[in-house]
């Protein structure tokens, strides 16, 4: 089983188009990889889906890179 | 030979999951008719239960895929429910006609609030948070079709009808707006305007009104629901896959954009 923080790289990598080798923790969304507004709110339903979790918009608005989403779903899921 | 395909010229809608609110009579009736023909699975909704059943009866007689089930358009926890329903019947909607609307006409000198924010409330918001509860899976699924039935008292106004025109108005810069957002997800957003359609309302209008509204008419006569129905399985269809952030109008000329 891969780690929270592989799967979220392999997400990301999927949602917005990118080579998995450009998505590094640090990376922002939107200034470093290219996603516009509706590509973020997809990647959070994509990020939904995969931690059978529902992530509350006013959280979602906060999850703008790499990390942060890595931080968002290791400290709200088992 | 391959006759079906060619008669309907891409207009088929082969187990599309339709919704369609204010499917129980009139304009609403005839789309669910006209779309469940083309193929589609449909849903069509309606404020009572005798509504709903009406619909029912008519799919089944049709021998069309789908149920009628009982919608208030203004309450959004009843629409994420509905749509929950869809899910586990059928699947996701993949076609959305928002058609539900009512009228509370007045002269604006005499409007109350409550007309205003009624007709507001109904036939603009609900269209938005339809349009909200089904957008996710659409995205997703990388296609869509939302199909908002607008009227040409929004883009010509009507006496009497300041807050169903504004309604009404309000549904062509929401749909455009919408078209924006969503077109690189493969989701088009059209309106239909009819004109004056043989419906239950304008039925309820005297002889004298509606002989003075037909003369202002250059086909000369009123439109039947089955000719919006056209209009909206044309922008439901792939055979109209280009087409996004537009208005048919199918007024028999009374209005030309």
């Amino acid at each position: 089983m891969e780690n929270i923080e592989q799967r979220i790289r392999k997400i990301v990598a999927e949602q917005l188009g990118v080579n998995e080798a450009e998505v590094k923790n640090e990376s922002s969304f939107v200034n470093d990889l290219g996603a516009d507004s509706l590509d973020t709110v997809e990647l959070v339903m994509a990020l939904e889906e995969e931690f059978e979790c529902e992530i509350p918009d006013e959280q979602a608005e906060k999850i703008n890179t790499v990390q942060e989403a890595i931080d968002y779903v290791t400290a709200n899921t088992n | 030979m391959n006759g079906h395909g060619s008669i309907h010229g891409g207009m088929t809608l082969e187990n599309k999951i339709t919704l369609v609110t204010g499917a129980s009579r009139g304009i609403g009736h005839a789309i669910a008719l006209k779309l469940g023909q083309l193929g589609a699975v449909v849903i069509g909704t309606a404020t009572t239960e005798s509504g709903a059943s009406t619909i029912n009866q008519y799919l089944e007689k049709a021998g069309i895929k789908g149920m009628g089930i009982t919608l208030n358009v203004n309450d959004t926890e009843q629409i994420n429910n509905t749509i929950q329903i869809i899910r586990e019947k059928f699947g996701e909607v993949e076609i959305l006609v928002n058609n539900a609307g009512v009228t509370r006409d007045n002269l604006l000198v005499r409007m109350k609030d409550e007309e205003w924010d009624e007709i507001i409330e109904t036939d603009l918001k609900s269209v938005f948070r339809l349009s909200r509860a089904v957008l996710r899976a659409m995205m997703k699924a990388r296609h869509g079709r939302i199909i908002n039935i607008s009227s040409v008292v929004g883009a010509m106004g009507n006496m009497g009808q300041t807050n169903y025109a504004a309604a009404k108005a309000g549904i062509f810069g929401f749909s455009k707006s919408l078209a924006r957002e969503v077109g690189s997800r493969n989701i088009t957003v059209n309106c239909v305007a009819p004109g004056f359609i043989d419906t239950d309302m304008t039925r309820s209008l005297t002889d004298e009104l509606q002989q003075n509204l037909i003369q202002h008419v250059p086909l000369g006569r009123l439109g039947r629901p089955e000719e919006v129905a056209s209009a909206v399985a044309f922008l439901a269809s792939s055979a109209a896959g280009y087409i996004t952030g537009t208005t048919l109008h199918v007024n028999g000329g009374m209005y030309m954009d």
